[in-house]
């Protein structure tokens, strides 16, 4: 090419013969500083799996003797219990909150974001405490007329078990986490879309629950995965009312055989192993969540695993 | 035309804060009529439109369809303020395209045209869903009825957004612009689909600056500005015509453009 037509053609002067040039056949880039980073990792791995084998403090003997043991499987079952009781009355109760918080009526917003205040204000230990010592302020609960006559009433103290102050702690305190996080969702969703379904004559009800929390859940999803396994750890919180979840339970082993650093390398297997299922399952949760929200459809569950067998054939 | 308008709006008035942004529009559609509203931005043409569809509620006049009062009930000698509930029902008659489609990209195209008729009017799936795929057919995207919104051009969404709104029989149609955030060569496909609906005797009140479109379909043009109707009749009237100054300036500077 001369000067000439270059210049007409616009194209920016060049050294080389442009007919020759092909990136295909570019050098591979080099990282030089992965390389360095990855030997400095693999030292580092080496000096933990060496400190792992060789301190005998670790007792695997004993770590592998409690690791299936029945009561702390039981202890895991409390664990799980919890978690999941906790976490579905705090999404319930926060979509209901993140809605009054949105509402039109200011009375209802005005509650709810009290309870948002009052529940995050205050740490969740000293709610957890105060559930189960209520008998102490209030030691009859009862249902009646306010101010009038009572209909049926409760022994505080026996009502109120370990289970119900942790289940009543641990929800109604996630409860004010997980409206911030519906609520953050629920604003997420353009106007347009609930202008749409009013227009089609969707009343307020049907507009929430099929045109803008379907959409709002994939912000809403991933602080959830984060604070399910918030939870999950939140209930170790609960030793403190003798409640035996998974830490309380290898607590009163190691309590009674001093084997404390060996238990408790237990229980934190058994969190690591559970958070990582939740982990896996947030993942599918999500991209169930995304279908639509860009050009590709994300594959199924089922399609992912056909996906992950078969390998790709080249176009 | 003579008979009862399907759309009456009398002396409407609308405020945001301070800006008075309808000033008394009287404006009447008639069944099977399709009526143009021209007008610069900002002056009230979606205020107006909105406000037929109680997206927005109006501080003064009255505005009726199908004789219904919008918005409002008689009860007694005083008029009091619709219930949700009513308003909902009462948006079932009217259906409305706006400027950026607003499908919901969750639901596949079918399930889009499918969600009202079968939520709202509780009419048998089965039958909704033969109704749909016959609207999608009618608007050129038979073969798209599986696809998500996000996988469609704009033209497209847009033509399946006229095909949800239809999916509830509205008896009166509302486009808010419906090609004004169309690339260019996407728009003669959404005109051509209202076109067909014109045809077919569909009473339509279109916003749009597609002042072709008005000559070639529209009964009547009216021109909204500063919050009032300044001119109103046959398209050549108003186009080729304009007898007021306002609308003379407007025109000018959108056909020279
Ligand atoms: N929700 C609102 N709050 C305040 N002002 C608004 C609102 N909606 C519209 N307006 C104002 O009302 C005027 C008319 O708006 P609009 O009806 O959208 O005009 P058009 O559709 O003719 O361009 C504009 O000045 C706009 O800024
Ligand atoms: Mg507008």
């Amino acid at each position: 090419m001369d000067t000439d037509s270059r210049a007409r053609s616009g194209a920016p002067p060049t050294t080389g013969d442009e007919a020759e040039v092909d990136v295909a056949t570019a050098a591979p880039q080099r990282h030089p500083w992965r390389w360095v980073a990855g030997a400095v990792i693999l030292v580092l791995l080496a000096q933990l799996g060496h400190l792992l084998v060789t301190n005998h403090n670790f007792e695997w003997g004993v770590v592998f003797s409690w690791f299936n043991a029945q009561s702390v499987g039981r202890g895991i079952v409390t664990t799980l219990e919890l978690t999941v009781i906790a976490m579905v009355i705090g999404i319930a109760l926060g979509v209901v909150l993140a809605v009054g918080r949105l509402s039109h009526n200011p009375l209802l917003r005005a509650v709810c974001g009290a309870y948002v205040w009052f529940f995050r204000g205050t740490p969740v230990l000293v709610q957890l405490i105060f559930w189960f010592n209520l008998s102490a302020l209030l030691p009859r609960l009862s249902v009646g007329v306010p101010f009038g006559p009572e209909f049926v009433h409760w022994n505080t103290n026996a009502l109120i078990t370990p289970m119900l102050a942790a289940i009543l702690g641990l929800g109604l305190n996630e409860g004010a986490y997980m409206a911030e996080i519906v609520r953050g969702g629920l604003l997420s969703v353009d106007s347009g879309q609930t202008e749409a379904a009013q227009a089609l004559g969707m009343g307020r009800t049907r507009t929430l629950f099929k045109v803008v929390l379907p959409q709002a859940m994939r912000f809403i999803v991933p602080p959830t995965g984060n604070q399910v396994i918030n939870m999950v750890k939140a209930t170790s919180l609960v030793s403190v009312i003798a409640l035996s979840d998974l830490l309380y339970t290898v607590q009163a082993v190691y309590n009674r055989t001093f084997q404390t650093i060996p238990l408790l390398v237990v229980a934190c297997l058994w969190y690591l192993i559970i958070t990582s299922v939740l982990y896996v399952g947030q993942y599918f949760v999500e991209r169930y969540y995304s279908r639509g929200a860009t050009r590709h459809t994300p594959p199924s569950f089922f399609e992912f695993l056909k996906i992950k067998r078969k390998p790709e054939v080249a176009p | 035309m003579t008979g009862t308008p399907l759309l009456r709006a009398r002396n409407v008035r609308k405020r945001f804060g301070h800006t008075e942004v309808l000033k008394g529009v009287d404006l009447d559609v008639y069944p099977g009529e399709v009526v143009v509203l021209l007008g610069p931005s900002g002056s009230g043409k979606s205020t107006f439109l909105r406000s037929v569809n109680m997206l927005e509620s109006i501080d003064g006049g009255a505005i009726t369809v199908a004789g219904e009062l919008v918005g409002y009930e008689r009860r007694g000698s005083r008029l009091h303020k619709l219930p949700d509930r009513k308003v909902a029902r009462a948006r079932r008659h009217v259906g409305m395209v706006f400027q950026h489609f607003n499908l919901f990209p969750h639901r596949t195209v079918l399930g889009n045209v499918v969600e009202a008729p079968i939520g709202v009017l509780r009419e048998p799936r089965a039958e909704v869903t033969d109704r749909a795929r016959e609207l999608l057919a009618k608007v050129g995207l038979a073969d798209k009825a599986d696809a998500y919104p996000r996988q469609l051009s704009g033209g497209q969404q847009q033509r399946v957004a006229i095909a949800r709104a239809l999916a509830m029989r509205p008896r009166l149609m509302l486009f808010d612009e419906p090609t004004s955030a169309l690339d260019p060569e996407l728009v003669g496909e959404v005109l051509g689909t209202m076109r067909d609906l014109a045809a077919e005797g569909l009473t339509m009140l279109v916003v749009t600056h597609e002042v072709a479109f008005a000559r070639e379909v529209a009964d009547r043009v009216v021109f909204l500005d500063g919050g009032v109707v300044v001119e109103s009749g046959a398209p050549a009237d108003v186009l080729d015509n304009p007898s007021n100054p306002r609308t003379r300036a407007f025109l000018s500077r959108f056909l020279a453009a």
